[in-house]
């Protein structure tokens, strides 16, 4: 008998005895926009999912960090290994992901501060790429708080720019606002899964 | 050849599934609710786009490449995955992809496995199949997980519990959870789904996928999702099985940077869904360090070889043709028989099936008024009202001789000639008698098979063409 990876190569072949010919693919649509200030932009769209924005000088980035913690009650927070120094404020506990965090030790965190890959102005996303600053998935995942940092210079406009600045060989995670669900009546609801408060500074 | 669970056993034709769904008020409340809710967010989502048309044609274009090349592309994908360390499997059919994902649990030593919301998973019976092989499979979709505690089917492809409301809802919750729901507001219920499930997802050592894209060239799965109850499952776990139609691929990266704006707008309305995850075969030290991919066909192939019916396979799930159904609105899901309902379902289960004398399937294609309402809103351009007359000939043909082709067949002779078409007309006048009123609601047989679902207006007295001749001529 054959195997079936034969089978179905064999399948599609006489499927496409027809030989669709091949078309050029109109790439017309946009591949950037003019949006005018992509910071502005980008505030208000991930505010719009019900994320809290935050802009913050560069030099005060970590005067801010310290406020929002001390404000949510944050004590133990997770960092990845390469989160800057400057970024680990005075009055909380850093958990560093060396050696492996367990699971029940980011379940047991009060939140994660990371930064991130770039950030999509049109659509209020975040991606995070494993990169800088970001830590393996699960950092992001398990704590029931995300504070991310956005630099100026990582937003894009919209998403053809940002996968053009993304290696797709790397874990992505693209996120636009704490998690949701619209599985109840179509009705959307905040925090269900993933973290289900994100706080986003951006840093100009 | 088995059937193809793609449509549920036993499910009767879409007429008499039809009319016992128009009976229950409550359903017809929920879904009217539901769908009028979701339109108006998706007309505003998709309006923000200037260039909303061109992302149509990209989409459209692409998606032909990819059926167009299939071959290439699968061999492409199954080199980049391989290379990352990944290991890809073939099914030709459900009962292969099922004893492939069945096998890779027990090699892992698990008797429960958590999962993704999945349409080729659900298309494929695969809880039904783990269960009856002592794996038990956990839905962590909050709708998914809504239809598996209710014993009840999925109805939409997006949302499988859109036919139940809050307090439905509220009441399968409380009979099936150790902690009950607080009340039956959304955002308590959510909560209830949360607690139900974190042990299991910090636990789990299995998970199970489907696949919304495969890139062909660089191997990555995109996984599009809302909770957060993807990412757990796509990072956790220690093995990741993701089972993917064979026709899921993009060629390219680039590719996605349309798809990643059609899909979203045109499933939930958003400018973006809350969470997507990309992966490659393994990544050391980040994720599930054992992933296998499942290519299946079940039928896509069929579908392939059918000129016409093949752009049904451009699908991308997005569910927008059954929000903007007047059937989908009235029925919804569950009288289609199949986990893929509405004017997708009705054009992409029969295919699938490919057996146009299983009643069942061939009644699919006339669950349809043909108004074009899917047509205009898919985000691929899959002609859909096309395919559904394409198909409806066909369920015909299959037919062979009966009293609707033989009718066809004395209709073409009837119009073929002016004369006959006149003294058709003339004979057919006569029936205004049976109608004082002007609506005729039950002819004797054949004419019965249409007036069991609707009304005939009473035919004038004199042809428009008897009418002119006497005023005119």
């Amino acid at each position: 008998m054959a195997d079936a990876r034969s089978v179905v190569l064999g399948r599609i072949r006489a499927a496409l005895a027809d030989r669709p010919a091949a078309r050029e693919i109109p790439r017309s649509y946009d591949t950037s926009r003019p949006l005018g200030d992509l910071v502005e932009l980008a505030a208000e769209r991930i505010a719009d999912y019900r994320a809290e924005v935050h802009r913050a000088a560069v030099d005060d980035v970590p005067a801010t960090i310290s406020r929002l913690l001390a404000e949510r009650g944050a004590r133990r927070m997770v960092g990845p290994v390469d989160l800057p120094a400057s970024w680990q404020v005075d009055g909380a506990e850093w958990l560093s992901d060396s050696p492996t965090l367990s699971i029940d030790q980011l379940d047991g965190a009060d939140g994660v501060l990371t930064g991130c890959a770039v950030a999509i102005a049109e659509t209020g996303t975040i991606v995070l790429d494993g990169g800088v600053a970001q830590g393996r998935r699960a950092l992001t995942l398990v704590p029931d708080y995300h504070l991310c940092v956005v630099r100026s210079d990582q937003i894009v406009g919209i998403v053809p720019e940002a996968l053009a600045r993304l290696e797709p060989t790397r874990p992505l995670t693209f996120i636009s606002g704490p998690s949701a669900t619209s599985d109840i009546e179509l009705d959307r609801v905040e925090g269900v899964h993933g973290p289900r408060t994100l706080h986003v500074i951006i840093a100009t | 050849m088995g059937t193809n669970p793609v449509t549920w056993l036993g499910s009767p034709v879409f007429p008499k599934a039809a009319r016992a769904a128009l009976a229950d008020t409550q359903l017809r409340r929920n879904l009217r609710k539901a769908t009028h809710t979701i339109r108006d967010k998706r007309s505003k989502a998709v309006a923000e786009l200037p260039d909303w048309e061109e992302l149509r044609q990209a989409g459209e274009a692409i998606k032909d490449d990819v059926l167009s090349n299939l071959d290439t592309y699968l061999e492409r994908i199954e080199a980049a995955v391989t290379a990352r360390g990944g290991v890809v499997h073939w099914a030709r059919d459900a009962r292969e992809a099922n004893e492939i994902v069945l096998r890779l649990a027990r090699e892992a030593g698990t008797d429960e496995v958590v999962k993704v919301k999945s349409m080729a998973t659900a298309e494929i019976g695969l809880n039904e199949a783990l269960e009856a092989g002592g794996i038990r499979a956990v839905e962590t979709d909050l709708a998914e997980l809504i239809v598996q505690l209710g014993h009840d089917r999925p109805s939409h492809i997006l949302v499988p519990a859109i036919h139940r409301n809050r307090a439905e809802i509220r009441e399968i919750f409380r009979r099936e959870m150790a902690e009950k729901p607080a009340s039956d507001e959304p955002r308590d219920l959510a909560e209830a789904a949360r607690r139900h499930l974190r042990r299991k997802f910090l636990s789990a050592r299995v998970a199970v996928s489907g696949a919304n894209f495969g890139v062909a060239d660089t191997g990555s799965i995109v996984v599009v999702e809302s909770e957060g109850n993807g990412r757990m499952c796509l990072t956790l776990p220690e093995v990741l099985i993701t089972v993917m139609g064979i026709e899921k691929l993009v060629p390219s990266w680039q590719d996605l940077e349309v798809f990643l704006q059609l899909l979203p707008r045109s499933s939930t309305a958003e400018r973006m869904n809350p969470y997507t995850s990309v992966w490659t075969g393994v990544t050391p030290g980040d994720g599930p360090q054992q992933f296998h991919l499942v290519l299946l066909d079940n039928g896509r192939t069929d579908a392939l070889a059918d000129q016409v019916g093949r752009q049904a396979l451009r699908c991308i799930r997005c569910s927008a043709c059954l929000n903007v159904c007047p059937v989908y609105e009235r029925t919804g899901g569950q009288a289609y028989g199949s986990v893929y309902p509405g004017p997708i379902g009705a054009i992409l289960s029969p295919q699938l099936v490919n057996d146009m004398h299983d009643k069942q399937a061939a009644s699919l294609p006339y669950a349809s008024s043909l108004c074009g309402a899917c047509y205009e809103v898919c985000p691929v351009r899959i002609n859909i009202p096309e395919v559904l007359v394409h198909l409806r000939a066909e369920a015909v043909e299959a037919k062979g001789r009966t009293p609707e082709s033989v009718g066809m067949a004395a209709l073409s002779w009837i119009f073929a000639d002016a004369r006959r078409y006149e003294n058709a007309q003339k004979v057919g006048s006569l029936a205004r008698h049976l109608a004082p009123s002007g609506r005729i609601s039950s002819l004797p047989w054949p004419g019965s098979k249409w007036t069991s679902a609707r009304d005939v207006p009473a035919p004038p007295a004199e042809s428009f063409r008897m009418w002119w001749r006497r005023n005119r001529g």
